[in-house]
């Protein structure tokens, strides 16, 4: 039953999905860019950011990467410009602006 | 070796659930089906049995919980009647389209309103088109041959589908009555060990149950759905079969009394079934061609050994214990009378609606509904969807 999915797309006939459409692997969303859905877009300024990375944890989407200690700037193909990260940064580093 | 006992149709399942012992029973009390539960407590609580058991705040949680743990690789159960089915509602469908063999052991109780405890089908029938597969039992020893049948059928990989297995409220579920028992042994020996191939915790194994699906997927995933319960038919005739052969009782879809010279057959399903074998008993006595057919499996519904099994007579009373608010007649009418029309059995068929929120059906209940078949084998036009032993000026 194990069925590798990347092999199944919107032209594969019924007997070919999987049982429940059950999906064998993790982490599958990061293949989708869902960042297209966004309608505001968070801008960056390094310069003003102090590295407190209050903003990372509450990322609802995950979308602030960190790496060492560090953050750099937002992964596009999957923030939906919610906007939380603009109210939780205390030194202004992260305006939101309209559009995508 | 089979024990004779005497147990009413809650104590019966609480037995086989023990016997069972399922990995997890999730659960809320409601009456009629309170004392399945309530029971089940009790074997946990002496040391009995090891089943994790839930209390939960609500039928909606415990249908959740059930669909949880059996996602996550645990044999699962729950039980239930009326309002609680209902509440369960979207949790139905989800166990159902995400495959998984939970069984709901339903204490038949009507749906408000009128507010009302007692027996009838409206909360099973409510709930015919969630994608479970349903049987329903006549007496205790049906409610435990069956519970005991359930998880080889849900479980077959031909299937994965939830079963509900149907007891009627009060009739059957308070009632004692002599029961054949089976041996633990046998039990456990019959139902097997649960291995599900696919199950959440399963390290090394990802796996994601009931995902998001855009139109381009969720029509061929109900069409699969929809197989797999035609494909259940196959699996509940072999489990049938496999149940005769070690325990020696039993049906497949449906129970024949006395049908096979019948002229007239009434086709029922659940307690009030005993009622219309005694009726007929007394019928066949008097010199009149009656028959039953009892109903075991009405999801998946055997449209055409159903019809098959009529085509002899002259007429049918077809006996809903439930009411659709139609205009139509019962769902079981609806149902018998397109498998009959699609398999070209033009008989007589006459649909009644009794017993609602636990009205008596009696045998002179039932002998006046084989009096109007006979009328209308003889041509008279008899009025449908009668309501049996209603009070009405005209």
């Amino acid at each position: 039953m194990r069925t590798d999915i990347s092999n199944i797309n919107e032209q594969s006939p019924c007997e070919d999905l999987t049982e429940g459409l059950m999906i064998f692997a993790q982490g599958t969303s990061k293949d989708f860019k869902t960042g297209e859905w966004r309608t505001s877009t968070p801008v960056f300024d390094k310069d003003k950011c102090k590295q407190c990375l209050l903003c990372a944890p509450v990322c609802p989407d995950g979308c602030i990467p960190v790496t060492d200690g560090r953050r750099d700037d937002f992964d596009m193909d999957h923030c939906k410009g919610c906007g939380i990260c603009e109210k939780a940064c205390p030194f202004g580093a992260i305006t939101m602006r309209e559009g995508v | 070796m089979s024990r004779k006992d005497r147990m009413s149709g809650n104590e019966a399942v609480a037995f086989a659930i023990r016997q069972v012992n399922p990995d997890v029973m999730p659960a809320f009390p409601i009456t009629p089906s309170t004392e399945i539960p309530q029971m089940v407590s009790t074997y946990i609580a002496n040391g009995e049995m090891d089943t994790e058991f839930i209390p939960v705040e609500s039928e909606h949680s415990s249908m959740s919980a059930a669909i949880g743990s059996e996602a996550a690789g645990a044999r699962s159960m729950t039980a239930t009647s009326s309002c609680g089915l209902a509440f369960m509602w979207e949790e139905l469908l989800v166990a159902a389209s995400n495959r998984l063999p939970v069984v709901l052991t339903l204490v038949n109780r009507t749906l408000s309103g009128p507010i009302n405890i007692n027996c009838d089908h409206s909360d099973g029938m409510g709930a015919r088109d969630t994608g479970w597969i349903q049987i329903y039992a006549e007496n205790n020893q049906e409610a435990y041959d069956n519970y005991i049948q359930a998880f080889p059928i849900a479980e077959d990989k031909r299937v994965h589908l939830p079963v509900m297995v149907c007891q009627d409220g009060f009739i059957t579920s308070h009632a004692v009555e002599n029961i054949l028992v089976e041996e633990d042994e046998d039990v456990k020996e019959f139902v097997g060990e649960y291995h599900p191939e696919e199950f959440l915790l399963n390290p090394g194994k990802p796996v994601s149950v009931g995902p998001y699906a855009v139109s381009a997927y969720s029509m061929e995933a109900k069409y699969n759905q929809e197989l797999a319960m035609e494909a259940s038919k196959e699996v509940i005739a072999e489990v049938a079969q496999k149940f005769r052969d070690k325990f020696g009782r039993g049906f497949t879809f449906f129970e024949e009394y006395r049908t096979e010279d019948a002229d007239y057959i009434m086709l029922i399903m659940g307690s009030a079934a005993g009622t219309a074998k005694e009726a007929v008993d007394e019928l066949r006595d008097a010199g009149v061609k009656a028959g039953v057919l009892k109903l075991r499996v009405f999801r998946p519904f055997p449209e055409d050994e159903i019809a098959k099994a009529l085509r002899g007579c002259k007429a049918v009373a077809i006996m809903d214990r439930c009411e659709s608010y139609n205009g139509n007649g019962g769902p079981l009418s609806s149902e018998v009378c397109a498998a009959l029309y699609r398999n070209e059995v033009f008989i007589k068929t006459v649909s009644y609606v009794y017993g609602l929120a636990g009205r008596d059906f009696t045998v002179d209940s039932a002998k006046k509904v084989f009096s109007q078949l006979e009328e209308a084998a003889k041509g008279v036009k008899i009025k449908q969807h009668t309501y049996v032993g209603l009070r009405t000026k005209s």
